[in-house]
């Protein structure tokens, strides 16, 4: 197997006051390229730090992530910035999408901070969202604005933002959250695709039947994997 | 479903991108300046209200300054239409005045005669002045400007006779109860009637009135058209008595030398300085008389008007300052209304140097468009004043290139806090903020 995502005793630790919080307790996980995992656990169980130390928006406080094969546990804002800019595509569950910008700069956005040798032409740029945005089947929305979009729409927009710097590992933070079943399910069939494209993706989510739709989920307890297996 | 396009999935990380060491640079200026303009237009009541501080210096900066070269250049131009080649002996500000030190010598009207007896003096002309009230039938005007004079006054201070004719030596050494208008006061006193020949009562003496003068306006702090005439011996008479008269003689105000154009002005004014003392009985540096030239007048009423200006542009500079002030409180105010946006950006690879960029720009953008809102308005405003207003302008140049430097100074320093604080949000924190 090829290993996209390894963790060695991962711990993040917050302190509030006197009192020491472990978030995560030493989490090790290992996830395989073309994977489609699940992280579920109920809150306060440290899924969303895990998910941010995953995303590179977050370091860990002890242990090693190798992401990739490299370790970017001790990487500067710099860098996790790099990392984020290249190999890595983010679904919020609130979409996160700029208001009053068209779909397509909206998509643009990841490619607008490639800069040195990786820096694209404007119309390279364009291109590769307008690619993007095709994927999700949103092509002929590209100059709308996300306001004037459905939930489902807009959700399909961030997707193709987190696609468009060809990323080695899609981070989906419930991606369903804020829709509705029908929608939701629309959103999870794009997901389904991408991963039968052979993408990887790594989704949170408190929902077990969203989660039942993956090929395996990890659940956390109190900053520890509680569980681990497909069903 | 419509996911259709052939996306294939790079499985290996690019291997040309394994390393972050390359990511330290900046994104190209143009990205920068188009994320900073899509801020600026994506809220435009926002970028406005903004603006409006820098707005307002910088067109205050440029109204102020041209209305204050306006002011000096109207000045200037004035005192030059006092008359060619014009030397000017007054009593020096403060002393030997009328109720003064008898033992200071004053300017009094035997002193012409010592003028006129310097080589290079081709005219003089002498001044008293008070104000009196004038009668015609029913109209009565108070506080009239009363100008005793000799005459030579007409071509020394270059004052044209519209109708009638200007008085003669005769009329001078006899004390003849003369006088010449000017325009606007004949015209105050007649209005369509003939005013030569007639009768005017000045306090309690009955003058005739044998000219009216050309329109010359107001020359300094004098309005030429307002005043009316008369021998100065008249004056001394009945208008301007001196109870020191036994002793000093009668002061007047100023004498008027007027210098062959050929001459050098300065050995001549040395040459009445000299003379004056010597009659005086006082050495020349003790001599209690100002004697200047029109160039000394302007260059005096230049420094005045120099310090009117700075003060004005400090004034506008405030402005400025405040309108700088302005930028940083709504970037503030902005960066946390856009911490979501902030994260975003955040998420998808902006470093912390793109986003303090981004700001920076926004700032230093948003005070130079203002500065170009305030430059249209400032010359607008000032040509609009000199037009309409009492107040001429003179729009300087300079003034335009300072106004507008000081706006992007303004931008950047107000902008590099907020820019900063925008750089430094965690991007955890701001996808959270809502």
């Amino acid at each position: 197997m090829n290993p996209i995502i390894q963790t060695r005793n991962l711990r993040k630790v917050y302190r509030m006051g006197d009192i020491q919080v472990n978030a995560l307790d030493g989490v090790e996980i290992d996830i395989n390229a073309g994977e489609f995992v699940a992280i579920m656990g109920p809150s306060g169980s440290g899924k969303s730090t895990l998910m941010n130390i995953i995303g590179c928006l977050d370091r860990p406080t002890e242990g090693h992530y190798i992401l990739t094969g490299e370790n970017v546990s001790d990487m500067s804002k710099v860098q996790l910035a790099a990392i984020r800019n290249r190999r890595l595509g983010f679904v919020f569950q609130s979409f996160n999408l700029l208001p009053r910008t068209s779909a397509l700069r909206n998509v643009m956005l990841p490619l607008v901070y490639k800069r040195g040798k990786s820096a694209l032409a404007p119309a390279e740029r364009e291109a590769l969202a307008m690619q993007a945005l095709k994927t999700v089947g949103l092509a002929d929305r590209a100059h709308h604005h996300p306001q004037e979009m459905s939930g489902g729409q807009r959700q399909r927009v961030a997707i193709a933002r987190a696609l468009v710097n060809d990323p080695v590992l899609i981070m989906a933070d419930e991606p369903t959250g804020n829709l509705d079943t029908k929608t939701g399910d629309e959103i999870m069939g794009v997901l389904h695709e991408l991963h039968q494209r052979g993408r990887t993706i790594v989704m949170v989510t408190h929902e077990a039947y969203i989660a039942d739709q993956t090929e395996r989920t990890i659940f956390l307890r109190d900053g520890k994997i509680d569980d681990e297996g497909s069903f | 479903m419509a996911v259709t396009a052939q996306d294939t999935p790079a499985i290996q990380a690019d291997s040309a991108e394994t390393t972050t060491t390359d990511f330290g640079g900046i994104i190209s200026p143009i990205e920068i300046v188009r994320i900073a303009w899509e801020g600026i237009v994506r809220n435009k009541i926002r970028s406005l209200l903004t603006m409006l501080g820098v707005i307002i210096g910088v067109a205050a900066v440029i109204t102020m300054i041209s209305i204050s070269a306006g002011t000096e250049a109207q000045i200037a131009a004035q005192i030059e239409g006092l008359g060619a080649n014009l030397i000017f002996i007054q009593n020096s500000f403060g002393r030997g005045g009328p109720g003064g030190d008898n033992n200071t010598p004053s300017l009094v009207f035997s002193d012409l005669d010592v003028v006129k007896s310097v080589g290079g003096v081709v005219g003089t002309a002498v001044e008293q002045t008070s104000a009196e009230s004038v009668r015609v039938g029913s109209t009565t005007l108070t506080d009239v400007p009363l100008v005793g004079t000799t005459v030579d006054f007409p071509s020394v201070r270059d004052v044209g006779i519209d109708e009638g004719r200007f008085f003669n030596e005769t009329e001078l050494d006899r004390s003849a109860k003369v006088t010449v208008l000017g325009p606007s006061l004949a015209n105050d006193l007649f209005g369509e009637t003939d005013p030569i020949g007639q009768s005017i009562t000045v306090g309690t003496t009955k003058l005739t009135v044998i000219g009216v003068t050309d329109e010359k306006g107001v020359v300094g702090n004098t309005d030429f058209d307002a005043q009316l005439y008369v021998p100065i011996t008249l004056a001394f008479d009945k208008f301007v008595p001196s109870q020191f008269r036994q002793f000093a003689g009668d002061r007047v105000r100023v004498i008027y030398a007027q210098i062959e154009e050929s001459v050098d002005i300065e050995n001549v004014m040395l040459q009445i300085e000299l003379k004056l003392s010597s009659v005086k009985g006082v050495a020349p540096e003790e001599l209690p008389f100002a004697i200047q030239t029109q160039q000394d007048i302007i260059d005096t009423q230049g420094a005045a008007t120099e310090a009117f200006r700075s003060l004005l542009a400090w004034v506008a500079g405030v402005s400025l300052l405040v309108g700088g002030i302005g930028i940083m409180n709504i970037m503030l105010v902005s960066v946390t209304e856009r911490t979501r946006e902030i994260g975003i950006r955040q998420s998808v690879g902006a470093t912390p140097n793109d986003i303090r960029l981004q700001f920076l720009t926004e700032a230093v953008m948003l005070s130079l468009i203002g500065g170009i809102l305030g430059v249209i308005l400032g010359v607008g405003g000032s040509i609009l004043f000199g037009q309409t207003g009492d107040m001429p302008t003179v729009i300087v140049p300079s003034s335009i290139l300072l106004a507008f430097g000081s706006a992007a100074v303004v931008g950047i320093v107000f902008g590099f806090f907020p820019a900063n604080k925008a750089a430094q949000l965690d991007p955890i924190e701001a996808l959270r903020h809502e």
